[in-house]
């Protein structure tokens, strides 16, 4: 990328032919990530499509995925800055392996990590474009944190990515609850989903749900939400306007 | 063909609300606990207060990842001192301390407006207000962040500032009560609440004074 210009002028905000990497843009992304604390520990669920601008060119991408023994990360934006991150934490958490003392990375460790990593980043203007859910379960504490592309992070009872934030968040502030049960949390996450799905045009109706509890991870199989469109309004569209359009 | 732009800022403003109130012999340090960005809400529960040293409270607000990222260089700078010189740092070398730290990123900020509270070395309350790039001043009491502008004002009606142009310079903290002043910023933050959206949910106060430090919290309207 030549730039032209008599006074060239490299300012971190403007790429040329010497750092062309900086500057981004995200190619194949993933939507919305929510994720809730409920009695036994953390649910995630996100669906697994890979968009390539408006196409939704992978319908299988699993967005949801474990980290050590004592959580899960949920990642929506660029698909390969997710995968390049899963290569940081299994380097992240074998050298905690090999420290062999019998200690082990918690929940609140690796959202640190990933924290540090996401700002330092930013601060490169070099971002990783992806926002991050965390969730785990370390001696019976649960844990539920958010980072974003630039460092913001936070811990939450529930928290959401991109139009997560929009569509889910105002269902969970309404209706979330402390010592939700294993199905009331997965009906509450479908419930998000769903409206997801019917809002947000990225979505796929194909998702998955992940558990995270003392005992273990459990990512589900994907499978796929009932939509209902039996709304009177959709039976016959035109009535009332026939002739317009 | 054209220069390629940025497509994504590196700073955000997550809200929020900060202020200091200085006493003869104490200090109230206050913010809300709302983060926001854009028109949505993050989360309703996030502590903008950080302990620096014994007798001595940061508040900050601004861009978050920012100013987390200063409270740790600081909070790291001040164990150093402790290793160094066996001794908490005093709130008037904090001052300083924050100061350089800002300015050290002149040409890439912490987009992070502080207010520093705290005892100085006879006791006495002190605060310090910053911009984001460091410049600072002693005052009696301060407010910085998204309600700054509808709380200052009032402040200023209240705590009746001498001029700083008098001779011999009068001093700045306010001869109100511990009590009182707790009380005022109950009523400062009530308001910034009414006008600024991103001010509200839930306001944590620290208090500074001989006896320790120790922390109030108080409801805020949650829209």
């Amino acid at each position: 990328l030549q730039v032209m210009d008599s006074a060239p002028v490299e300012n971190s905000l403007m790429s040329s032919e010497s750092d062309i990497q900086r500057t981004q843009y995200p190619y194949v992304t993933g939507t919305s990530v929510v994720g809730i604390k409920y009695k036994d520990g953390i649910l995630l669920a996100a669906d697994m499509g890979g968009s390539y601008g408006s196409t939704i060119r992978y319908k299988s991408v699993e967005r949801l995925k474990p980290v050590g023994k004592h959580s899960l990360l949920g990642a929506s934006g660029e698909i390969s800055d997710f995968q390049e991150i899963m290569k940081y934490l299994d380097e992240l958490i074998l050298y905690d392996n090999m420290w062999d003392d019998g200690n082990s990375f918690g929940p609140k460790e690796v959202h640190n990590y990933l924290t540090r990593v996401m700002y330092n980043r930013r601060n490169k203007f070099n971002p990783l474009w992806n926002s991050l859910v965390l969730g785990g379960v370390k001696n019976g504490q649960k844990y539920l944190g958010s980072v974003s592309m630039i460092g913001v992070h936070y811990e939450d009872n529930h928290v959401a990515t991109g139009f997560g934030n929009h569509l889910a968040r105002p269902i969970l502030r309404d209706e979330w609850h402390e010592n939700l049960s294993y199905e009331e949390g997965v009906k509450l996450l479908e419930k998000c989903m769903r409206v997801l799905l019917y809002r947000d045009r990225s979505a796929v109706n194909k998702l998955q749900i992940a558990k995270i509890t003392e005992e273990g991870v459990t990512i589900s199989q994907p499978y796929s939400l009932k939509t209902f469109w039996n709304f009177s309004a959709f039976q016959n569209p035109t009535v009332g306007a026939e002739g317009s359009w | 063909m054209t220069k390629q732009q940025a497509n994504w800022s590196p700073y955000d403003n997550n809200g929020g609300t900060c202020v200091a109130v200085a006493g003869a012999d104490y200090c109230v340090i206050a913010a809300d606990t709302r983060m926001s960005t854009g028109y949505n809400i993050l989360t309703r529960d996030y502590s903008k207060i950080i302990k620096l040293a014994d007798r001595c409270v940061m508040a900050s607000s601004g861009f978050q990842a920012d100013v987390r990222a200063l409270q740790k260089v600081l909070a790291s700078r001040h164990l150093i001192y402790q290793h160094q010189h066996n001794k908490q740092m005093s709130c008037p070398a904090m001052g300083q301390l924050l100061s350089n730290t800002l300015y050290y990123k002149r040409f890439f900020p912490y987009y992070s407006f502080n207010v520093l509270g705290g005892l100085d070395s006879e006791g006495k309350g002190c605060v310090f207000t910053y911009d984001a790039v460091g410049s600072y001043e002693r005052v009696g009491y301060s407010s910085q962040g998204s309600g700054a502008t509808l709380i200052m004002p009032f402040l200023d009606n209240q705590l009746k500032s001498p001029s700083p142009l008098l001779l011999p310079a009068k001093d700045a903290v306010t001869p109100l009560s511990e009590s009182e002043a707790i009380d005022l910023v109950k009523t400062c933050f009530a308001s910034a609440t009414e006008r600024d959206i991103y001010t509200g949910d839930k306001l944590e106060i620290v208090i500074l004074n001989g006896s320790g430090i120790r922390r109030e919290e108080m409801d805020l309207r949650k829209d």
